[in-house]
């Protein structure tokens, strides 16, 4: 579901319904090793029992259409928890050719990247912080009425680069250099909204929009419904949260969980620098007020990126590694921790479903609905506090909904309910390491 | 009020007689709809900060005054009646009430656009009122029916109108304040020669937010008017008590202010013609108007803990919005008292029946507590496990 609008072609990309779940760089990367012709062969030869899940679980999608290169003949994994690169090479890439109607599925250990959008084999290699500059710019050039406000995002080129190069592009008015108020500028950009201006106020780090609380709760989140629908909100409140390294508790605050009661209003966390980008872009068209969770330490993540212009669906999760045994649920910088935790656990011969759910609110039950259905466990791991975070409240949804397809409780990892500490070691220990899940999913797969 | 008749000043003073009938038809006024312009001088002086003061002589015409009569007796009358809805209990939660301060939004009107941003706090029936909001609106929204101009669902805090650029209506002391110069940057951006007026009171006025607002507003030359609406009392609190420094004009500090008898609405109608002259020229500026409540801070305050019933009726009687109008009105032959009781009959019957007819209407139907969450773009959509159980999509 995405935005109307016939001006511009927009490449559909639904990476939930298909389940789209490795990139292409990794297929590519794996069929360097085959030589063309056989890769028809390759398809046939699934491995053992994780495989025939894998089967299964192709089974609505036409075979023919698509690519299940055996596990076992992929290279070694590699350790890639950030600053992945997308390295496909350009002979294997043109001579796969595939369009975008196609869809891309393969069970590797090692899916620790995003999926991205099966395109013309071009795209363009960029980091998930000029990912953001990408959508957002592309926005203000195609509505005038765009504009962003909050602390140097305009001559000093944003606190980690987002706005770089926007305010010598759009000027100062378009491009707004606020004074160091939060809750005065984030009103202010609600109060542009409701005459129908579209701003996107950055919060210099999500802590600081603490301040502005008042101003996203009653202002931002209520105003449409209290007006009785006279005044629409389209404000996008954007920055980095979470736990980054050694920035103190103060700034080191998972907001989701704090604004995740409000009403009338939409949150979603990017990760990759795909999702970052068509996230950007989706919640700068919605009529509603967005507040969209970057996180610090994932701005240098590379990828490739198509250079088509795409949206992601705001509401819809992503799925990020198909798998049969356990569905782990999790979002922003831990889906990095759970997918390096996954690579121990194919070696131990689980099979992992991982799922990036993206939306934070409202949830979308329909792809983790059929996930649970499918594997009926389920692990949820989160950066928020254990004390009501994203993953108590998805922890109730699911028990709500789904109840009768689980065979085990719904297990929450997340972080320790004290203060970040600025010690390295100490800081490691309150948010969830991959040992954690494994032990995790261990437990719950007995 | 024959005594205080033979004080006016005016030396085309007729006497007064019982029924316009009675007089021969050659020298009948009529309830003047003129519109040449008449020069009135404001009985208080304007007092600035940063700025000339504006001049006391006010350019306004019988119509005008006239029409001032009629919306503050509406207005007036709108108010009264809220209370005793209140105290029937039909009217539920916060009611806070606009009478006294009458002069305020019809001195504003007059003075600016419809195309001119007003937005204020929780005391807004008669802002409303005053931005062409009806009665039925109005009173159908404070008993919670679907004809509200919030649908019902906002109460007595939350009028808006959007068509008449008029923000509401905002619960939060203060909070409206940013939202405000929101609104003045949106003009400012889209080059519409408008102004935003952002009414706050003394209460607010002491709220970090406005001077974070100031200080956007000064720095980028916001066409934002900040008005104080400092009826001397922050719900129990005297401004004595909770302000080291009650000169609420000067609080802007880099920004110029002036200060304006509230309760007279041809100065108000002049400070708002020139504030919005200033603020298009040359930024932001702080108006303060020294105006005053009759009733309490909301239908659950007595209003006379915190100060004497002579206070209140002292100010009723020297002070009133209303009067100073029918005096106006009387010894400028504008009309007659019979003609204004009258009117004032005639607008006490306009807000019954409103009552009436918003007592008719319709409680929202149970769907409604889930529409305009959001804006159906993107269908968002709440369903049960298996998709087919719709559990509700939030529209």
């Amino acid at each position: 579901m995405l935005a109307e609008d016939a001006s511009f072609t927009v490449t559909h990309v639904h990476p939930m319904r298909t389940l789209d779940g490795i990139t292409l760089p990794h297929v590519l990367r794996f069929l360097r090793f085959v030589t063309l012709p056989g890769k028809k062969k390759m398809a046939a030869r699934i491995h053992g029992g994780a495989g025939a899940g894998a089967a299964t679980a192709l089974s609505t999608f036409n075979p023919k259409k698509l690519v299940a290169p055996s596990r076992t003949n992929l290279p070694a994994a590699r350790s890639s928890k950030r600053c992945i690169v997308a390295a496909a090479g350009s002979d294997a890439s043109k001579s796969l050719r595939v369009g975008h109607s196609q869809k891309l599925i393969a069970n590797a250990a090692v899916a620790t990247k995003a999926e991205t959008s099966a395109t013309t084999g071009t795209g363009h290699e960029l980091l998930l912080f000029e990912a953001l500059q990408e959508g957002l710019e592309e926005e203000m050039d195609r509505d005038p009425r765009v504009c962003v406000m909050g602390e140097d995002v305009g001559h000093y080129g944003g606190s980690y680069k987002v706005t770089k190069g926007l305010a010598d592009k759009f000027g100062d008015l378009r491009v707004l250099d606020t004074p160091i108020c939060e809750n005065a500028f984030t009103g202010m950009g609600i109060g542009a909204a409701m005459t129908g201006l579209r701003p996107v106020i950055e919060g210099m780090n999500m802590g600081f929009l603490l301040l502005a609380f008042n101003q996203i709760s009653n202002n931002c989140g209520m105003l449409h419904y209290t007006s009785g629908g006279q005044f629409t909100i389209p404000v996008v409140i954007r920055g980095p949260g979470g736990v980054g390294r050694q920035l103190g508790a103060e700034h080191s605050q998972r907001l989701e969980s704090y604004f995740q009661s409000i009403p009338g209003i939409q949150m979603v966390a990017c990760s990759t620098p795909y999702n970052a980008k068509g996230l950007m872009k989706a919640a700068i068209r919605s009529e509603n007020p967005v507040i969209l969770f970057e996180h610090v330490l994932l701005y240098n993540l590379k990828e490739k990126i198509p250079d088509e212009e795409y949206i992601c669906n705001l509401e819809e999760a992503e799925m990020v590694r198909p798998g049969e045994h356990i569905t782990i649920l999790t979002y922003s910088r831990m889906r990095y921790h759970v997918m390096q935790a996954a690579k121990t656990l194919v070696n131990k011969g689980y099979d992992p479903e991982v799922i990036d759910i993206r939306s934070l609110k409202p949830f979308d039950l329909y792809t983790i609905g059929n996930s649970v259905k499918k594997t009926h466990r389920v692990l949820i791991v989160e950066e928020c506090m254990r004390t009501g975070g994203i993953g108590a409240s998805l922890t109730a949804a699911i028990n709500e909904n789904f109840h009768d397809y689980l065979d085990a409780p719904v297990m929450c990892l997340s972080s320790q309910d004290v203060p970040t500490p600025y010690a390295g070691t100490l800081e490691e220990w309150t948010v969830v390491q991959p040992a954690q899940i494994v032990t995790a999913v261990e437990q719950l797969c007995q | 009020m024959a005594l205080s008749r033979l004080s006016l000043r005016s030396n085309r003073f007729l006497r007064p007689s019982t029924t316009a009938a009675a007089l021969p038809s050659s020298i009948r006024r009529h309830v003047s709809t003129d519109t040449t312009p008449i020069t009135i001088e404001t009985a208080v002086p304007f007092e600035s900060h940063l700025c000339d003061a504006p001049s006391r002589s006010v350019e306004t015409s019988s119509a005008e005054i006239l029409s001032f009569f009629r919306d503050m007796a509406r207005m007036r009358r709108m108010e009264i009646a809220a209370d005793s809805l209140y105290k029937s209990k039909l009217i539920r939660g916060f009611c806070h009430l606009y009478d006294g301060q009458e002069a305020l939004a019809v001195g504003m009107e007059a003075a600016i656009t419809r195309k001119d941003a007003i937005i204020t706090s929780y005391r807004d029936h008669c802002t409303f009122l005053g931005r062409g909001g009806e009665l039925v609106d109005a009173f159908s929204e404070l008993m919670g029916r679907k004809r509200g101009c919030s649908n019902g669902k906002g109460g007595s805090m939350h009028f808006y109108k959007k068509d008449a650029c008029f923000y509401g209506g905002h619960g939060i002391v203060g909070a409206q304040i940013p939202l405000g110069c929101g609104l003045a940057f949106a003009q400012k951006y889209s080059k519409e020669e408008f102004v935003t007026f952002t009414l706050y009171g003394d209460g607010a006025a002491n709220q970090g937010q406005l001077f974070e607002a100031l200080n956007i507003a000064a720095l980028w030359d916001l066409p934002a008017i900040l008005v104080c609406e400092n009826n001397h009392y922050g719900m129990g609190t005297a401004t004595w008590r909770s302000a080291k420094s009650p000169a609420y004009f000067k609080r802007g500090d880099y920004v110029p202010g002036l200060k304006v008898d509230g309760m007279d609405a041809l100065a108000v109608k002049q400070a708002c013609k020139f504030a919005k002259e200033h603020a298009l020229k040359n930024g932001p500026i702080v108006l303060e108007m020294d105006t005053y409540r009759y009733h309490g801070h909301s239908m659950s305050d007595p209003g006379s803990t915190y100060r004497t019933r002579d206070e209140v009726s002292g100010v009723r009687q020297v002070r009133d919005p209303i009067e100073r109008v029918r005096k106006l009105l009387l010894s400028h032959d504008i009309a007659t008292e019979k003609e204004l009781k009258d009117m004032e009959k005639e607008v006490r019957k306009e807000v019954d029946d409103a009552v009436a007819q918003a007592k008719e209407s319709p409680v929202p139907e149970p769907s409604e507590l889930f529409t305009n969450m959001y804006v159906k773009d993107c269908g968002v959509e709440s369903f049960g496990a298996d998709r087919k159980e719709l559990k509700v999509t939030l529209t």
